[in-house]
């Protein structure tokens, strides 16, 4: 059985259609990547998987049971986690706290919340900045701190929204390392959103194709990056795609 | 482990204050002794509304309701009844509590937020002023006036020949309360209020239920209000409805903890220790002041004035209150000292 499934689901806004009837599976384990122009409905897909938008039609189910109607802290609690594109940190709680406040879904109590905490900001390469207010940090560490808060809940699912949005090469390789090391040793299955071509080809096992709320196509990287409707309408020109 | 030491840090804290506090009644006056239950009675306020107010950061402008509950429940129960005060005051917290998890309740459904919420509490307050004006089993507005007993009385926490006895009372409500936050503050409701207070949307998106965590942080700080209503009515041995759901308790409230640091454990006591003597301070002031300032002399009001201006200069250059404050004063001393603009340290590159 997948670990998740989307049927048919239609999101509207007004007269907009955000999501129009589309279908995917996540199997346990797996990365899919989730790509497509600048309001392809991305990120209207994962609000409405993530409790935020109630879609018009179709249905959401997460390890058999239906999430539809759900408000999105009983979705985290059910084991799928989020993080958002423009980064939302508790500004005035340090490193540690932020990422304790997650821990303490499943911890209830504080020194274990405390353990779990500092061993997911070591896990992602915050341990410098622990102590430190999380406004202090820069956009990579606010990525990170994302991740790391997301994890501490810790989810079966995982929903990244744009983590590599607004970083440097180097900084988005940094940050592919640590999803995969996350991924591995969490046994995470993953759904991401992500722009830049690079790191989506090179962390999915397969990828989707979203274009004016449609899924266009869904196939493993190789094959979507010559796939000629998704070059048509995202990728411009054919995407190399490099084996290694 | 950091957090053990913080967690113990701060009960170590609160035995020290707590016996300093024992020392005082030895050898003041008293006069010095009510200044003294006046600055504990605002330090416990001031708590419970920070839990309220500072850690899950809905501000309240009327606390008033939760004060006047208490006030009117234990005196009421105590005058009509004969029931002891301690009892009336557990009652009152009980009431207080309720209601004000159904006014959190009936505001957060709705999504009242910021500046609207505060105007609700402020409403809700104003309500049950007019409500008890017009009651008269509770004495509408001509209030209500406690038994003269003739001495004093543990049981109707009553002292009229030892007032000392009301310091003894306020500071256990001062420790037990302080106790409370120092709880709440390190454990998983505080910082789930924290998170709520700083992002709403990245809470519930942790698995925090915002709406159920909201109305708990109300009904605790009401609890504990109330508490102090009901020890203001003993105090005082009279309470009238502009006296306990007035907006001028609500704004006494909420200014020593916003002064010494809204959503810090310790900063509505480090308020209450400033502001309460400096209000003394003024006052004694305009009644002697220096030769160049003899105009001020008796003029009615402006020791008020002078203590609101000192306020604002605070607030002004303090926005996060004293306790919120040193901590960056101190950061920036250290860098002064380092030579560096911190710039350097805050590289997320591992």
């Amino acid at each position: 059985m997948s670990l998740l499934t989307v049927s048919n689901v239609t999101k509207r806004f007004g007269g907009l259609v955000a999501v129009d009837n589309v279908s995917l599976t996540i199997e346990e384990g797996e990365v899919l990547g989730l790509i497509g122009p600048n309001g392809a409905g991305k990120t209207t897909l994962f609000n409405a998987i993530s409790g935020t938008h109630i879609p018009e039609e179709g249905d959401i189910t997460f390890d058999g049971r239906t999430l539809i109607g759900m408000q999105p802290h009983e979705v985290c609690q059910l084991g799928l986690a989020r993080t958002f594109q423009i980064v939302k940190p508790f500004a005035a709680l340090n490193v540690v706290d932020n990422v304790k406040v997650g821990a303490f879904l499943r911890n209830r109590n504080a020194r274990d919340a405390e353990a779990k905490a500092r061993e997911i900001v070591d896990f992602v390469g915050l341990s410098d900045h622990a102590e430190r207010p999380a406004k202090n940090l820069t956009t990579s560490g606010r990525k990170r701190l994302e991740l790391a808060r997301a994890l501490a809940t810790e989810p079966r699912l995982m929903l990244l929204d744009e983590v590599m949005a607004g970083l440097t090469p180097t900084e988005s390789r940094q940050i592919v390392q640590v999803i995969k090391q996350i991924k591995d040793h969490y046994h995470l299955t993953l759904l991401v959103i992500e722009h830049v071509m690079q790191a989506i080809m090179t962390l999915s096992d397969r990828v989707a194709v979203l274009h004016h709320g449609q899924l266009i196509a869904i196939d493993n990287p190789q094959k979507i990056a010559s796939d000629s409707a998704v070059i048509e309408a995202y990728l411009g020109k054919e995407f190399e795609f490099a084996n290694d | 482990m950091t957090l053990f030491r913080s967690f113990q840090r701060d009960y170590v804290i609160l035995a020290i204050v707590g016996a300093i506090f024992c020392i005082f009644p030895a050898f003041t006056n008293q006069f010095q002794l009510s200044v003294l239950i006046l600055l504990i009675y605002w330090a416990y306020l001031g708590t419970a509304w920070n839990i309220m107010g500072g850690y899950a950061g809905q501000f309240s402008f009327g606390h008033a309701a939760f004060f006047g509950i208490g006030a009117y429940t234990s005196t009421v129960l105590f005058v009509n009844y004969d029931i002891s005060p301690w009892i009336g005051m557990m009652v009152g917290a009980g009431f207080a509590a309720t209601f004000g998890a159904f006014m959190g309740f009936l505001t957060f459904r709705f999504g009242v937020k910021g500046h609207f919420f505060a105007l609700a509490t402020f409403a809700f307050a104003e309500m049950l002023r007019l409500i008890a004006q017009d009651l008269d089993f509770i004495g509408s507005s001509i209030g209500l006036s406690l038994p003269i007993i003739g001495g004093d009385s543990w049981r109707y926490m009553l002292f009229e020949d030892s007032p000392v006895n009301y310091y003894w009372v306020i500071l256990l409500f001062l420790v037990v309360g302080t106790a409370i936050s120092i709880w709440i503050y390190h454990s998983k409701i505080g910082y789930y209020l924290q998170a709520l207070r700083e992002d709403e949307e990245a809470a519930s998106a942790l698995g925090i239920n915002v709406l159920r965590y909201k109305v708990l942080a109300v009904a605790i700080s009401a609890a504990l209000t109330a508490l102090g209503g009901s020890f203001f009515a003993q105090r005082f041995t009279f309470i009238d409805p502009s006296l306990v759901f007035g907006v001028a308790v609500s704004i006494e409230i909420l200014l020593r903890p916003i002064f010494g640091g809204s959503g810090t454990i310790w900063g509505p006591l480090v308020g209450a220790i400033v502001l309460t003597p400096l209000e003394e301070f003024t006052r004694a002031f305009v009644r002697k002041p220096p030769e160049f300032l003899s105009f001020i002399q008796g003029r009615s009001g402006v020791d008020v004035m002078l203590f609101g201006v000192i306020v604002i200069i605070v607030v002004i250059y303090m926005p996060d209150g004293l306790v919120g404050t040193f901590p960056t004063w101190v950061e920036r001393l250290r860098k002064r000292v380092r030579g560096d603009n911190g710039r350097a340290t805050q590289e997320a590159t591992p």
